[in-house]
């Protein structure tokens, strides 16, 4: 049966808090109210307020409050409302919870769920992808479904997983995305890539959102003769740096796309890593499709010029056969 | 009056303590001056009452989030002597295993949450170790240091909030040394006492004199047993004052001699060994064979992080993850 993306983070939730008691969820009006995506309406009813928390408005006590009950043995999940309030528990995500198994050796299992991404006009302080902030820190996971059974194979994932995993969920995909999620419990493991699409003229390599964009945009290019393969990373860090080598080692081009502004982006480290390690294998240069170096703009007439889509993907893409 | 609940056995035992404090920090400032320690050295002379007297009043399986001047508390807690000199020799044997410096250390399993070095982050962490005591209807307490120059951190005020709408088994401790590094208590906050923010909090606070060391464990066994019986959170403040520099290459300057002079006056040792003696719990045979053996216990925790290896760095890359 088909679900929507929302749907399948929230059976993951539902799932995963009825097979192992240890966890619980915390978070700003993720209780009485449902959220504020109403991924966890109902959670209430059914596990209790006890671990359904709805708490202040505390981001970095809640995060510092994830780290302690990991510590403690229990599996926390939090809900932060928006991905760019993040920053407000920066210091204990990157200070605290990534560094203390490599520097005490205890496990911090936790997870971070961080709604983020544009795409429904909500401007510079609802729209942002961080996670280029975090892909930078020695000790985090970070993973970013792109579909409805990899947002609930991640996430399941995530929860049984010993360190702190930072789960970014699209939230233009929440409503709009809808696929089939297989029976019964179904894991998908982290820090493993997929092909999305087979393909032979170039490598697209993206996630999240612009997944969808991609794949669009193959379609788009097929009368053309340009035959896209998309790479989904699916987990950002670590990286499967294998599944992304087979496929532009086989193609001899990539293409890499993200959502988040290109400076400093996930893309840089991607392309970097196949100027060291595929050289010989490139017929041309790597190219990035992502967001400008500027604040996310709030009026849809700029917020469409400001996000990748298959139209621009398309456009990179005729240019990088060509080369 | 405080320390009448109190056996001469478990009198001694806090005597002991406090000396073992005094003793292994006086080493360690020697081992500094010889050149030995690698990184900064962080000293609680004249402050050791909170830490020893906190730790004195909590049950076996409580839990200690510790500041870097929190050693009596860790060695209450089963840290051991050899662990904490190899720790600052920064041997492999320490328990970070070289990874850590100095007072960065912690072993959960002894109930010591690993102190990190941006102040006031352990005292969300430490709310969410007692959130897990509540969830699972444990009796336990979990004790958070933190220093006057800590509490201008937002972390303080999430951290206190939170574990007081929540009702959490927390107790508070602050060491108000008068100085955060070179910060006097006049540029750190407008108010006189710290403990007087707890009404802010909706929870009890208590300053007592610091210094004496049956006074802080009256204080917190108080704050602990309120906590353990579900009436939530307290903030115990210690008036103290730091005798040494913000670490050692600091000859604090700034501090006026007085200042010290007069506290000096007030050394919760001596302060502590005149009562034990007025008390005739302790006697000078008894205070030489505690002597020898905490220069025995002191010697060989030299001579083992001293015999210690470096970490030889096979496992550098290692550990990053739990999995």
């Amino acid at each position: 049966m088909e679900i929507t993306y929302l749907e399948a983070i929230r059976q993951a939730l539902w799932e995963e808090m009825d097979r192992d008691e240890r966890v619980f969820m915390l978070g700003e009006d993720i209780g009485v109210y449902g959220g504020a995506f109403k991924i966890t309406k109902g959670f209430l009813d059914k596990f209790g307020p006890e671990r359904v928390i709805d708490t202040p408005l505390s981001e970095s006590a809640i995060v510092g409050a994830a780290i302690g009950a990991a510590l403690m043995g229990m599996r926390p999940v939090v809900e932060m409302q928006f991905a760019d309030f993040i920053a407000c528990a920066f210091d204990q995500i990157v200070n605290m919870a990534a560094k203390h198994h490599y520097r005490i050796g205890e496990p911090v299992p936790m997870v971070i769920r961080a709604p983020y991404g544009g795409g429904i006009h909500a401007g510079p302080y609802h729209s942002q992808c961080p996670e280029a902030w975090f892909f930078h820190v020695a000790g985090l996971k970070l993973v970013a479904p792109s579909t409805p059974r990899d947002a609930k194979g991640l996430l399941k994932a995530a929860i049984r997983d010993p360190d702190p995993v930072i789960y970014f969920e699209h939230k233009y995909l929440y409503r709009h995305m809808k696929g089939e999620v297989p029976e019964g419990d179904n894991v998908v493991p982290i820090g493993k890539a997929e092909v999305k699409r087979k393909g032979s003229t170039m490598s697209v390599i993206a996630y999240g959102a612009m997944v969808e964009q991609s794949l669009a945009a193959a379609e788009k290019l097929v009368p053309e003769g340009i035959d896209l393969e998309v790479v989904d990373l699916r987990t950002l860090q670590p990286l499967d740096m294998e599944t992304i080598l087979t496929s532009v080692k086989k193609t001899g081009r990539a293409l890499v796309v993200h959502e988040a502004p290109k400076t400093g982006g996930i893309g840089g480290e991607i392309a970097a890593r196949l100027a060291e390690e595929a050289f010989r294998f490139l017929d041309a240069p790597v190219v990035r499709v992502a967001a400008p170096h500027i604040p996310v703009p709030f009026s849809p007439a700029l917020e469409e010029m400001y996000l990748p889509n298959a139209d621009k993907i398309a456009l990179k893409a005729r240019e990088l056969a060509n080369f | 009056m405080p320390g009448l609940d109190l056996t001469p056995v478990e009198l001694l035992k806090i005597y002991y303590y406090l000396k073992l404090t005094r003793g292994l920090e006086q080493r360690v400032i020697t081992l500094y001056r010889q050149g030995k320690i690698i990184g900064g050295v962080y000293i609680s002379a004249g402050e050791e009452a909170i830490a020893v007297g906190s730790a004195s009043a909590l049950e076996p399986d409580d839990v200690i989030a510790p500041t870097h001047r929190d050693l009596g508390a860790n060695l209450m807690k089963g840290i051991t002597a050899k662990e904490y000199l190899a720790q600052y020799l920064a041997k492999r044997t320490g328990l970070t295993r070289g990874r850590d410096g100095n007072v960065h250390y912690g072993d959960i399993r002894r109930g010591v949450i690993g102190f990190i070095s941006p102040m006031a982050d352990l005292l969300p962490v430490a709310a969410g170790v007692g959130l897990a005591f509540k969830l699972r209807r444990e009796r336990r307490v979990v004790a958070a240091f933190f220093g006057d120059g800590a509490s201008s951190r937002g972390d303080f005020h999430e951290a206190l909030n939170f574990a007081s709408v929540m009702k959490l088994p927390v107790v508070f401790i602050c060491h108000n040394n008068q100085f955060a590094y070179s910060t006097p208590l006049q540029k750190q906050m407008a108010v006189e006492n710290i403990a007087d923010r707890a009404t802010a909090y909706g929870m009890p606070g208590i300053a007592v004199d610091g210094n004496d060391v049956l006074a802080v464990r009256a204080a917190v066994a108080h704050a602990a047993s309120r906590a353990r019986q579900g009436e939530g959170p307290s903030l115990v403040e210690g008036k103290t004052m730091r005798m040494r520099g913000h670490a050692e290459h600091d000859d604090a300057s700034y501090v006026p001699p007085a200042l010290l002079e007069e506290w000096r006056k007030r050394d919760p040792i001596d302060r502590f060994d005149a009562y034990l003696r007025e008390q005739k719990i302790l006697d000078d045979i008894t205070a030489k064979e505690i002597a020898e053996r905490l220069s025995k216990e002191i010697e060989e925790a030299v001579s083992f992080a001293e015999s210690s290896p470096f970490p030889d760095g096979t496992d550098l890359l290692e550990g990053v993850y739990a999995s």
